[in-house]
Parts: C-alpha cells; sequence; structure tokens
C-alpha cells in the first residue's frame, strides 16, 4: 500500500539562531527534502533611505554605521565616496590609507564572524565561534581606540576621516599583523580538513558560475563560484591601485568554496594592511569642507568591495543640504537573491549551511 | 562522498582545542574587574561646559537625531547671549559625536563612564548643571587630544594574550 504524501509548510524564523536575525523563511518541504523555498524580510525595516532625505549630508554617516553592523566601517566609506563624487571634494592622501586600513580590518572582523556563524551552523557549536570572537576582539579594540566605539565607528567624514590615529595605534597593528597569520593557520588546523564539515558543505547549494553572474552577486558568493571579481581590482576607488594582492576564488561554488575565499581573504587583507603601513604618509587626514554641504544639482554613485559583497550608494542632489534621494545597493540582498536556487533539492539541514554560507546581515536587508 | 584518512582531520582539530585548553583565560569577571575604555569612548552622556558654551547652537543644528534643545536670552548689558537652558535627551541619543566635533567653542565633550542605565525614564532627559562634569562624569578624549593624553591607556586584549603567552 503506497502511503499519500503531501507538501508540508515549514516556517524557519523570523526569530531562530540559525537565520542570523530577524530573517523568515517559508519552506514547503516534501519529506526533509525542501521543493520551495520564500524568504520573507522586513522585519528589521527603519527606513534609513527614506530617514536620509531629510538629515544633512554628514548625518547620514551616523546612520550608515546602522546599515551591516558587522562592517560599520565599509558602510561610512561607501557613503562618503559617494558624496565626495558627488561634490567633487579631494581628500587627503594619508586619509586615503587610513580609511584603507580601517575598511581592511574591517573584513577580517566581518569575515571571522561570518565564517565562525557559518561553521556553527554547520554543527561545529560555538568552539570555532568563539575563537573566532577572540580574534575579532582585538579587531574592535583597536578600532575603538581610532573612533571612540565598538561597533558603530562613525570614523570617515566627507573629505577625510575624524580624527588622525593615536600613537598607540600602529604598534597595536604592527603587533596584530605579526599575530593573525598563525592564528588563520590555526583555524584552519581547527576545521579545514574536518571530515565532517567537509561531508556536510562540499558540494552542497551549489551556485553555478552563470547564475552567479545573472544574479549580479557579488563578493565571496561570486567569487566562491570561480568568477575572478573584486571592485578593488575592477574598479579601483580610494588608493587600492598601489597595493599588490590577490583575488581567491573557489572552483565548484559550493559552501565549502565560499568558507575557503572568505579565509583566504583574511590573509589577503592583512597583505593590505602591510603594504598601506610601510607606505602611511604623514600629512592632514581632512580637507576643509563647509559644515552644511550643498552638493550641485546632479547624481552619483559610488561603491566598494565591502565584506559581503559591492555596497553601493547612489545619491541625488538638488542642491539643498540633504540628499533629493538616497539609494543603497546592499549586498546581502542581492545575494540573497540565489537563495532558492541553491535550496531546491537539499535537506532542510542543508538549508541552514547554505543561508550561513551567504553570509547576510540582516540590517543591511531590510535597511 | 570518499573519505580515505577517516578521523585525521578530526583529530587534527582536536589537538588545536586541547591546546587551548591550557591557555589562560582572556576574559575578567566584570563588575569587580575592569578594563580601561578606549581613550576616545564616546561612552556615557554628553559633558557640557556652561563657562565655554555661547549659545550659538551649532551642536543643535548638527545632531542627526535632534535631541539638543537650546533656549538662550539677549543679555543687553554684556551684549551676548545667556544660555537659559541646554537640554539633551540621552534616550534618543545614538552617541556619534557630531556635535562635540562640530563645537566651535570646545564647550561639549563625550563622557568616559559607560554605566548609563537609569531607574526613571524621566532621568535620560537631561538639562543644564545635570551635564556639567564631575569625577564620575569625567570627560573622555574623543576630538580633545588634550584630554586624551591624561586618561589611562586602553587595555588591550592584543597584548593581554602576548603577556601571557
Amino acid at each position: 500500500m503506497a502511503l499519500r504524501t503531501e507538501p508540508f509548510v515549514l516556517n524557519v524564523g523570523p526569530v531562530h539562531p540559525s537565520t542570523h536575525g530577524v530573517f523568515r523563511m517559508r519552506a514547503t518541504l516534501d519529506g526533509e527534502v525542501i521543493v520551495n523555498i520564500e524568504p520573507v524580510f522586513g522585519y528589521l525595516h527603519r527606513g534609513i533611505e527614506k530617514l536620509a532625505e531629510e538629515r544633512t549630508y554628514s548625518g547620514i554617516i551616523p546612520l550608515t554605521d546602522r546599515l551591516d553592523y558587522l562592517a560599520s566601517m565599509s558602510n561610512n566609506l561607501a557613503y562618503v565616496l559617494a558624496v565626495e563624487k558627488l561634490a567633487e571634494i579631494e581628500v587627503p592622501e594619508r586619509a586615503e590609507y587610513l580609511r584603507v586600513i580601517m575598511v581592511e580590518l574591517q573584513r577580517i572582523a566581518s569575515h571571522l564572524i561570518g565564517v565562525g556563524s557559518f561553521l556553527n551552523d554547520c554543527g561545529a557549536f560555538f568552539t570555532p565561534f568563539l575563537y573566532m570572537f577572540r580574534e575579532r576582539e582585538k579587531v574592535v579594540d583597536m578600532l575603538d581606540m581610532v573612533s571612540g566605539q565598538r561597533l558603530t565607528y562613525n570614523y570617515m567624514r566627507i573629505g577625510g576621516v575624524s580624527q588622525d590615529i593615536p600613537d598607540e595605534f600602529l604598534p597595536a597593528l604592527d603587533k596584530f599583523l605579526k599575530q593573525m597569520p598563525g592564528f588563520i593557520d590555526e583555524y584552519d588546523q581547527l576545521l579545514k580538513e574536518n571530515e565532517i564539515l567537509l561531508a556536510r558543505a562540499k558540494g552542497v547549494g551549489i551556485l553555478p558560475k552563470e547564475l552567479a553572474i545573472n544574479i549580479s552577486a557579488s563578493g565571496p558568493v561570486l567569487r566562491g563560484s570561480g568568477v575572478k571579481w573584486d571592485i578593488r581590482k575592477a574598479d579601483p576607488y580610494s588608493v587600492y591601485d598601489r597595493f599588490e594582492f590577490d583575488i581567491p576564488t573557489g572552483t565548484v561554488g559550493d559552501c565549502y568554496d565560499r568558507y575557503r575565499v572568505r579565509v583566504e581573504e583574511m590573509r589577503q587583507s592583512l597583505r593590505i594592511i602591510k603594504q598601506a603601513m610601510e607606505q602611511l604618509p604623514p600629512g592632514a587626514v581632512r580637507s576643509e569642507v563647509p559644515h552644511l554641504l550643498r552638493p550641485p544639482v546632479g547624481e552619483a554613485y559610488g561603491h566598494i568591495e565591502s565584506p559581503k559583497g559591492e555596497l553601493g550608494f547612489y545619491l541625488v542632489s538638488d542642491n539643498s543640504i540633504a540628499p533629493y534621494r538616497c539609494h543603497i545597493r546592499a549586498p546581502s540582498l542581492i545575494n540573497l537573491t540565489a537563495l532558492r536556487d541553491m535550496m531546491i533539492g537539499w535537506k532542510i539541514a542543508d538549508a541552514i549551511i547554505i543561508f550561513g554560507s551567504i553570509d547576510v546581515c540582516m540590517g543591511e536587508i531590510d535597511r | 562522498m570518499k573519505f580515505e584518512r577517516y578521523g585525521i582531520g578530526i583529530a587534527k582539530g582536536l589537538r588545536v582545542t586541547i591546546k587551548h585548553l591550557f591557555h589562560h583565560p582572556v576574559t575578567v569577571q566584570y563588575p569587580e574587574q575592569r578594563l580601561n575604555p578606549s581613550r576616545r569612548t564616546r561612552g556615557n552622556e554628553l559633558i557640557w561646559d556652561r563657562t565655554k558654551c555661547t549659545g550659538c547652537a551649532t551642536c543643535a543644528k548638527t545632531c542627526p537625531q535632534g535631541v539638543i534643545k537650546i533656549i538662550t536670552s539677549v543679555s543687553t548689558e554684556e551684549n551676548k547671549y545667556v544660555v537659559e537652558k541646554f537640554e539633551v535627551d540621552t534616550g534618543y541619543c545614538i552617541f556619534c559625536g557630531l556635535c562635540v566635533e562640530a563645537c566651535p567653542y570646545e564647550a561639549l565633550f563625550m563622557g568616559y563612564a559607560y554605566e548609563r542605565a537609569k531607574y526613571r525614564r524621566g532621568e535620560l532627559v537631561q538639562a543644564n548643571e545635570m551635564l556639567g562634569a564631575s569625577p564620575e562624569r569625567r570627560p573622555s578624549g574623543y576630538m580633545h587630544p588634550e584630554i586624551a593624553a591624561q586618561l589611562p591607556r586602553q587595555t588591550l586584549l592584543l597584548e593581554r594574550i602576548t603577556e601571557e603567552e
């Protein structure tokens, strides 16, 4: 006698430890296999794009901290780059180098959380996560020393950075650069060859190269699929054209590749910081910018390679003190469009890993 | 999937875990033990220096949240503004520090302390004398390097780990 079966709808989230925030997935299951998945978001909507329309250009910088709260520095940089493009403001050389150092430190911190929570989702329950949090703490300490806060830095300014680095920053950074490669090796030793991780992540959630390009994915998700695309190389902003670094890519586009790309990117970030530290010129860190900036009528798009992918700010100015329109191209949201294609056919336990491997931040998705 | 050396990877990983077992803990027991925050920390409420403030309201214009309220009156004999009320609703403050940066007379500071819980919501709205500096309300060195030089050195996890190993 054949059993009559029918699809079953399972609600994952919005409050669920492995949805990294308040994300909800409505999964239609056939037994344990996912046949359809429907992402639902908007639980963290704060209307940042609309709020930006009634704030001054400098008053929006604290708002951008609250987008991808794991990488506030990157958000700040993307925004100030857009404003500088709009108003044609020159940035002192030293400020450019400081920006690069901060953003690359931030990339390490964000990838540590991305990798840590991915391994957490894989079932390596909190041991690697806490090791990585310890390393992240060092980065956060340094960014705190420079900017005065641990999460919402608000450090970049239109035309430079808010203040010069304190004297104890460079020795601390030097120490960090010496220690960190050893710790990355340690993580590799911890889980790179772990058979359970390989069985769970290898070949799971494959995102083919063509699909990744078609959905305009970016960041480690795109590079994990084997596409050598990095805005730091493709359209160098700030002073990235002066540094030497590689773009790590995956081969298949599975969860394991995305995880490896993140770990390798941390090593490349360390390389960039080292070069930036050696080349750091003396001088001013901020150019003179009017207090209430009124950029000329026009529009500008500033984009950077944030830890999660291409982060862009599109600003339209009508020559008033606030932007007429501020649109944010959030990498997490765009990368998430691959979710359905990656998940269908896999089991519900794999769905958690696939979602974790995209490394999204809900603050950025809902805005 | 085929595994050839089953268990080697796990053993390698466990070696790291066991090594960590013999490391000194890096956490501290918070209320008894305290770490020094950053010299530029943007903690606690705003600190306002009445003697330096001229009532120009640059801070109020800069504040993205609009939490600073200033009421001034004109003093005819001295020919200047007198600040009657300087009020900050710290419940809405996001501690971005833009007001401290904007103040042209260096009359505003961020606080150095970090425990700012209150029993009543009304206490979050602070005005005039409540905003002054005191031993419990030390100003931090945010945008004020001369104050930063006097504050104790920030404890870095980076240094604590190397000292112990």
